[in-house]
């Protein structure tokens, strides 16, 4: 038999010319997408709001003043007018940046995990496993996201840990079916076929062939549910399920400021425009990263 | 002869179609009972056209998919049998596919790529790589330059260069050829060729080398079997099925390569229309229907495997006798030598 | 509909097409790809051209150009365009789409894609007659039946009415020929008609063009990549290399004494029958140029085994070793035509 020669194979063991890898690209194409860096822009300002929001707020969210209630904006010291109970708008739409954020980031975070692997199983097993996940999660798409969210929150009772659940068991099914569509197309591919030819079992093949191919493009479809899942959590907070008052959470703010959007229309849809803002934002960055992450052949 | 290192008994391959609800339908017969031995160090060419079974029948000897019957012997001892490991099997043959772009992981280096394989086999991740740099010379790409790369900086030459170092990372002692070099140009298709007849040299492999192209295969096959629908028409040595085709169709396949002479151009067709859908394919011996020498008995009897030329030699036509392409005197001496094959 | 062309206006002398000094530029991507590089050709009334090379040598290119199916935002054309006396690039939208399909017209290499799926194939003729002809559909459905039995489609009645996806490839193909000569074009347009046929099949299409080419007096532009082909249909062969043409000239010309280095390798790294058993075939080193980056001189240089450095400081003229024998070398007078196979 062959061997093969240690000698010049050592030789080789020299520096390699290494290309830049695949996220080298990826960086390179993101950074020429001005929309994508500037919603990426609006989405790190958001998240230094949400970790630093309380030593940056010019005044305190939660000092009510009845005397104060419903300032216009412009007005001297509220440069954001003041809510109904005479809180400052900027200070609370600032710290609510933590809450809304938190609740949008936090149930997509989870259902990608149990989505992503959910449907990375299903995509490679393919058959009888395939048919059993897959078929339990088309129930679960039977049902209008909202009403799920709504139903699921409203069964359990209210509150932040029961809104991220109930949330969380609404992106799981979405994520599952993209995660399953990305893996069964790479399942397809020769590569796969050529390491369970050399031998690889089915944990080597997923670890080094699959994830990588297929975890970023779950992630970028995960990135553009962060806004669906704000716009649910404040739709929750909105029909008192989630955050409850007096936290300062944008979804529960419009709630809160609904019965002033005769006498202060401008101020009641303040929190409306930054969940506005923030969707977008999220939607932008998300699509810049999946054309960023899109290698054409 | 000696013992043949692989062993292919009654191969069959039946894909169910189904409707919407799941109920049978029908099948194709997409393999359909082919035996067939590999001597060690030989290289067998499979031909034939689309639905042929050839890819099929590679991707059933690699165990990429189920048989519906037979059995495949490596070295006399049942894939996936206790004595033969599936993994064990897959270190001693590998297979390099057609499409050299799918068959690479986008996302790795060439280089682990190609280390990937013999760590499946516990060799240390560095031995791995070091083996991968040796492959890659040995393939003729200076791993200095290429050991770094990823599939999509290199072309299509290149690239199927890289799948046939992975095969070989492994050490196999059988490399399946799955139309290998048909994706490329023909300039970059004789580099390929040439690379793969010196590491056959080197190391002692046996090649099992599927194409649709006839001059690729009589140059680089020393046997050589021609499957139509599913099953082997003939079987035998490269010049003995160029020289003297004994089956109408591997008759009509030769004449249809295109000629490469100006002054003698092709002046009909040798046979009719497409070749039929593997699907509920014809009774009988499968080509009666396009074949000019069919008689009554073709549409009923299937044809079995007959040697001709002492084992040498095979046809899965009764008739190849009467047909014209043969001298008298070999006809009369092929129907002397005729013996029904007990695989 | 509007713009019908006057045909009349039109010399019939004109040859069928002449290209002058075409360039295409693909400006898409990062850098501006150079697919065609100043070619020019002339195609006589009746005659068959085969453009061949391999894949990025620019003959897809220059066929489609012929049609300008370029997408107009991304891609640069200049030089000069004619078909049968009409100029091309100066055509507008209106004249653009009467001309496709009337005076030239193209098959491709997959009609599966480049037939309608929802309509019968009997409709989708019956349409393109009505949209470049003033006739019923009554007349309309007599003459689709007329092209089937031209293209020798068994039962055209039937087959009439048959979707894309229900006909096999070589039918498909024979579908395909029959809607591009629907309303009898001067000039037809071929795309590696065949390469995605089996053998067997392919040959049926290759002689049918031929048959039809001297039954309708046809002009026919043949791009492949496969020399076999070329030389079952071509009068003349024109061969390119990296967006230009390299030599060009009668078939016999070109197949017994290639003058330019590339289309002397070419013809010898192709696998063939009379090679021994474990010789290694001659191969061109090296791989194409970088389109978006060709090299000042000769594009071939780098790879040629004759180029010194005036190969390599600016392009090379055309030189014209008979008055219909032409090469893009500047070595032709000390080069020997090859001697067979060896390399």
């Amino acid at each position: 038999m062959n061997t093969f020669s240690i000698a010049t194979a050592e030789k080789n063991v020299l520096a390699v010319e290494q290309s830049p890898g695949y996220w080298s690209g990826v960086f390179r194409r993101f950074s020429e997408d001005r929309i994508a860096l500037f919603a990426g822009f609006v989405v790190l300002i958001l998240v230094v709001l949400a970790l630093f929001g309380p030593w940056l707020v010019p005044a305190d969210p939660y000092q009510s003043s009845m005397l104060k209630r419903l300032k216009p904006i412009g007005t001297e010291g509220f440069p954001l007018g003041t809510d109904e109970l005479g809180r400052d708008m900027l200070s609370r739409l600032m710290i609510g940046a933590r809450l809304s954020l938190f609740m949008g980031i936090t149930p997509v975070l989870f259902a990608f995990a149990i989505g992503a692997t959910l449907g990375i199983i299903a995509g490679h097993a393919g058959g009888w496993i395939n048919s059993i996940i897959m078929r339990t999660i088309d129930v679960f798409y039977a049902f209008p996201s909202v009403l799920l969210a709504i139903a699921l929150s409203g069964a359990l009772g209210a509150g932040i840990g029961n809104a991220l659940l109930s949330l969380t068991l609404v992106f799981v099914p979405p994520i599952c079916r993209v995660a399953e569509s990305v893996t069964s197309q790479i399942r397809g591919r020769d590569f796969v076929e050529a390491a369970r030819a050399s031998g690889a079992n089915a944990f080597a093949i997923i670890r080094v062939h699959v994830l990588g191919n297929v975890l970023g493009p779950i992630f970028v479809y995960s990135t553009s549910l962060i806004a669906v899942s704000m716009i649910l959590a404040s739709g929750l907070s909105f029909l008192g399920l989630g955050v409850k008052p007096p936290e300062p959470e944008w979804g529960l703010m419009l709630n809160t400021l609904r019965t002033a959007i005769y006498t202060q229309p401008w101020v009641a849809a303040l929190p409306g425009l930054m969940i506005f803002i923030t969707s977008m934002s999220f939607n932008m960055l998300s699509d810049g990263l999946r054309s960023a992450m899109d290698v054409k052949q | 002869m000696n013992a043949p290192i692989l062993e292919v008994k009654h191969l069959t391959k039946h894909f169910p179609l189904k409707n919407a609800l799941g109920a049978k339908t029908g099948q194709v017969r997409a393999v359909d009972d082919v035996s067939f031995a590999l001597q060690k160090g030989e290289t067998l060419g499979i031909v034939g056209e689309s639905g042929c079974g050839k890819s099929t029948t590679a991707r059933l000897l690699m165990q990429l998919i189920a048989p519906t019957a037979g059995d495949v012997l490596f070295e006399g001892k049942a894939v996936g049998s206790s004595e033969l490991p599936l993994k064990e099997f897959h270190r001693q043959v590998q297979m390099v596919f057609q499409d050299s772009y799918s068959s690479l992981n986008p996302r790795l280096t060439v280089e682990t790529s190609i280390a990937f394989g013999p760590q499946m086999h516990g060799v240390s991740a560095r031995d791995a790589v070091v083996r991968a740099r040796d492959l890659l010379d040995r393939v003729g790409l200076d791993p200095k330059r290429f050991a770094g790369r990823y599939p999509h900086e290199l072309s299509g030459g290149q690239r199927q260069r890289v799948n046939i170092a992975r095969a070989l990372a492994v050490q196999p002692r059988i490399v399946i050829l799955d139309e290998a070099v048909s994706a490329l140009d023909k300039s970059v298709e004789a580099q390929v060729l040439n690379l793969l007849l010196d590491l056959k040299d080197a190391f002692d492999l046996t090649y099992l080398f599927i194409s649709h192209d006839l001059n690729v295969v009589r140059y680089i096959s020393d046997r050589v079997m021609v499957m139509y629908l599913g099953q082997v028409a003939e079987l035998g040595e490269t010049e003995s099925i160029f020289a003297t085709p004994l089956h109408p169709y591997s008759q009509a396949l030769l004449a249809s390569m295109p000629s490469m002479d100006p002054d003698h151009r092709t002046e009909a067709p040798p046979i009719a229309g497409d070749p039929p859908n593997p699907i509920n394919p014809p009774s009988g011996c499968r080509f009666h229907t396009r074949c000019k020498f069919a008689q009554a008995a073709c549409s009923v009897n299937a044809q079995p495997l007959l040697a001709y030329k002492a084992n040498q030699h095979y046809v899965a036509c009764e008739f190849f006798a009467a047909n014209a392409h043969l001298s008298i005197a070999s006809t009369e001496k092929a129907a002397a030598e005729l013996t029904e094959v007990h695989a | 509909m509007n713009a019908v062309l006057d045909f009349n206006t039109v010399a019939a002398s004109a040859p069928a097409a002449v290209i002058e000094h075409l360039r295409v530029t693909f400006t898409g991507g990062a850098s501006p790809v150079r697919a065609v590089n100043d070619v020019s050709l002339t195609l006589k009334r009746g005659e068959t051209l085969a453009l061949i090379g391999e894949s990025g040598s620019g003959k897809s290119v220059t066929l489609r150009s012929l049609l300008r199916l370029h997408p107009p935002k991304k891609t640069q054309i200049s030089g000069r365009i004619e078909v049968s006396g009409r100029d091309v690039l100066a055509m507008n939208t209106s004249t653009l789409a009467a001309f496709r399909g009337r005076v030239a017209s193209m098959i491709f290499q997959e009609p599966l894609l480049a037939l309608d799926p929802v309509y019968s194939v009997g409709d989708q003729i019956i349409e393109s007659i009505q949209r470049h002809i003033k006739v019923s559909r009554a007349e309309a459905h007599a003459r689709a039946l007329k092209l089937f039995e031209q293209v020798r489609i068994p039962s055209p009645e039937r087959r009439l009415a048959a979707y894309p996806h229900e006909m096999s490839g070589g039918m498909r193909q024979r579908v395909m020929i029959a809607l591009a000569l629907a309303c009898d074009p001067e000039l037809l347009l071929a795309d590696e008609p065949t390469t995605a046929l089996d053998a067997t099949v392919q040959i049926q299409i290759l002689l049918l063009l031929r048959e039809l080419q001297s039954r309708l007096g046809l002009s026919i532009i043949f791009v492949t990549h496969d020399i076999g082909a070329a030389v079952e249909v071509a009068d003349r062969i024109a061969v390119m290399y990296a967006g230009q043409i390299v030599e060009e000239g009668d078939v016999r010309t070109i197949m017994r004494s290639p003058r330019h280095p590339y289309t002397q390798a070419l013809l010898q790294s192709r696998a063939h029958g009379s090679l021994a058993k474990g010789s290694r075939l001659a191969t061109i080193g090296g791989a194409p140029p970088d389109l978006a980056n060709l090299p000042p001189g000769c594009a071939f240089a780098p790879r040629c085994n004759f180029a010194d450095d005036g190969c390599k400081q600016s392009e090379i003229a055309l030189v014209s070793l008979t008055p219909k024998h032409h090469a893009r070398c500047r070595k032709t007078e000390q080069e020997s035509p090859p001697s067979g196979g060896e390399g």
